[in-house]
């Protein structure tokens, strides 16, 4: 059960601890590591699943066969480079809220916010 | 060239893009998206007429047959939504010019059409495709647009604001490629007509509920239903005002269409309300967010706010109205799609006006606009109405099918709900007319001159269709209804 499933289970848990940290952890950067670990995860779920027992690369050779699936392989390269757009907008993104708040701490950024918002409510009550 | 309407759908603006940034001068590229956007207007509507007519339409990308090669299916469902979509997006380029002048600094003018165009392409891509793979590529192309669209928004918090929707939007749209995943591991197919047909078989396996699962998990997230609507807001308040009119009015409906999409073409009707208990769920789901959202809406000081809260609780009246599974249901639903996204679009290209005049949108700002800005301050007047249902109005027309299909099944606790609902519309629509018609202008203000004709133009041609399509409902009803008709002869 545990060894005939373990491609599942590294999926599974990696996917958990991408989750989490996205969650649990207040640092921009470390959030776009756990989303990164988060579709790592489905990259190595899809290409798992092509896998066929016995089968080899899918090229055609005298004596073979049986081929494993390769059209997962095609799917995730695609999400792959998207996943890579992603990261890359959200670093970016990351260096800009840096600049704008000096900060990239959800708490302290969220604070940095509610501040402004008490501030312009005040100015519009005197 | 008629034949390959379906992929000019999308490769019209995919190919625009790139060519905006040889043109460089915002101006040009200006009119060049607009010429480009009224391209992809003419061919929806081309395309809805020939589904209309002749029935589904079915192009296979490169010659490669359908299970296999990716092939983009046209229904009347789908042709409804492109053209939504594509109207939207015309109107909305209209006043795209002069509102960005204000708010996006000027060496980014040509970046902003460019990411506009590709966001389009994205959402019409994923309405136009037949393939579940293909859904996932275009949602991350507009996804990805759109988040870098809000970013650049003049206020710091778009930053923060596009980060979470960059987190929220990713975490959706990974669950929706696991639940492809997990269907093609089940079937070995990613067409969605060939998916419904397979699935049936295998439907009483884990794997499909957990597809089911993450599939309308992550569809939900898009879609900003309570409680996954923590995004939107401050995406829609602190994003370029074009941007916000854009997205209000389509980037939303395009997630409630993929979900009627995958819900009863892809997984079937039985399997989606009879097996698992859908209905309950998404009626509850959307009850709460109608009154959450509502109640929120009141106490915002930020306009821009009172209707992104305002768009979560009409997804509410959306989200009821697909869950009864009935035609007269769905049919709701889909009018509620095209009403909504009129009503919106108004009402926020009025506020870029007032943006553009005022420089912001507090609600204190809008003293004596009433007077010095008459003809948006109507703007939004009439599309304040008509979010509310008063009769005239598009509002009224889909409230009134959502009522019908409630009554039709005995529900009318929840249809007397949803009318209490509409109270709170009045009760935040009522607080930006108090201000704007009976409260003296701010005493250390220039008084501000009515927006420019550009601004007009577009928002009243809205305006006019909210009454219009509110008066005679003949074209609204017919499409929504066989395309509702549509889906229930498929999976029946």
């Amino acid at each position: 059960m545990i060894v005939g499933l373990f491609n599942d289970w590294v999926v599974v848990v990696l996917m958990m601890i991408g989750l989490y940290i996205v969650i649990a952890h207040g640092n921009l950067v470390k959030k776009l590591i756990g989303l990164s670990i988060f579709q790592t995860s489905v990259f190595i779920f899809y290409i798992s699943m092509a896998k066929v027992d016995g089968g080899t690369a899918p090229i055609l050779a005298d004596g073979v066969t049986q081929y494993s699936n390769p059209l997962p392989h095609v799917l995730i390269l695609t999400a792959i480079v998207v996943g890579i757009a992603t990261t890359a907008l959200g670093l970016s993104l990351v260096v800009r809220i840096k600049e704008a708040y000096s900060s990239i701490e959800e708490e302290n950024i969220q604070k940095q916010d509610n501040k402004a918002l008490k501030q312009s409510a005040m100015e519009q009550q005197a | 060239m008629t034949a390959h309407l379906p992929i000019l759908q999308v490769i019209i603006p995919l190919m625009a893009a790139p060519i905006c940034l040889i043109l460089k001068r915002a101006k040009l590229v200006w009119l060049f998206s607009l010429i480009v956007s009224v391209l992809a207007f003419s061919v929806s509507v081309l395309l809805l007429q020939q589904v209309m007519t002749s029935g589904v339409i079915s192009y296979e990308l490169g010659g490669w047959q359908a299970p296999w090669g990716i092939e983009y299916r046209i229904d009347k469902l789908n042709a409804f939504v492109l053209l939504i979509i594509t109207s939207i997006s015309t109107l909305v380029l209209i006043a795209a010019q002069a509102s960005i002048e204000k708010e996006i600094p000027k060496d980014k003018h040509t970046l902003f059409y460019v990411l506009f165009l590709l966001s389009l392409t994205g959402m019409l891509g994923i309405v136009a495709t037949g393939d579940a793979f293909n859904v996932f590529v275009f949602l991350e192309i507009s996804s990805l647009s759109a988040y870098a669209l809000i970013a650049l928004g003049k206020n710091r918090r778009a930053l923060w604001a596009s980060y979470q929707y960059l987190i929220m939007g990713t975490i959706g749209a990974t669950f929706i490629l696991i639940g492809i995943g997990l269907m093609y591991q089940m079937t070995g197919t990613l067409n969605m007509q060939d998916l419904s047909q397979r699935l049936p078989e295998v439907a009483a396996t884990r794997t499909v509920f957990v597809a089911f699962a993450f599939v309308t998990v992550g569809l939900c997230l898009k879609l900003a239903l309570f409680p996954l609507h923590l995004w939107l807001p401050n995406a829609y308040a602190f994003a370029p005002s074009i941007v916000t009119a854009f997205f209000a009015a389509t980037a939303t409906k395009v997630a409630i269409y993929l979900l009627i999409r995958f819900t009863f073409s892809v997984f079937g009707l039985s399997f989606s309300f009879t097996t698992i208990p859908l209905q309950t769920v998404f009626m509850a789901l959307g009850l709460i967010g109608i009154f959450v959202a509502s109640s929120t809406a009141i106490y915002q000081n930020n306009i821009k706010h009172v209707f992104a809260y305002s768009s979560i609780s009409q997804i509410g009246y959306m989200i009821i109205g697909f869950s009864l599974s009935s035609v007269t249901g769905l049919t709701s639903t889909l009018l509620h799609l095209f009403n909504h996204a009129l009503m919106k679009s108004a009402i926020f290209l009025a506020l870029a006006a007032i943006m553009f005049r005022v420089g912001n949108v507090q609600l204190d700002n809008f003293r004596g606009l009433g007077r010095q800005m008459p003809l948006t301050m109507a703007a939004i007047v009439v599309g304040g109405l008509s979010l509310i249902g008063v009769p005239l109005t598009v509002g009224f027309v889909s409230k009134w099918y959502l009522l019908t299909a409630l009554l039709e099944q005995g529900w009318w606790p929840i249809a007397a709900l949803v009318l209490l609902a509409s109270i709170l519309a009045v009760v935040y629509v009522w607080r930006i007319v108090e201000v704007a018609y009976f409260k003296e202008p701010l005493p250390d203000r220039a008084p501000v001159k009515e927006a420019p004709l550009i601004f007009l133009v577009p928002i009243w041609i809205l305006v006019i269709a909210n009454v219009y399509f509110g008066i005679d409902t003949r074209f609204s009803v017919q499409v929504a209804e066989s395309a509702a008709q549509s889906l229930f002869g498929v999976s029946l």
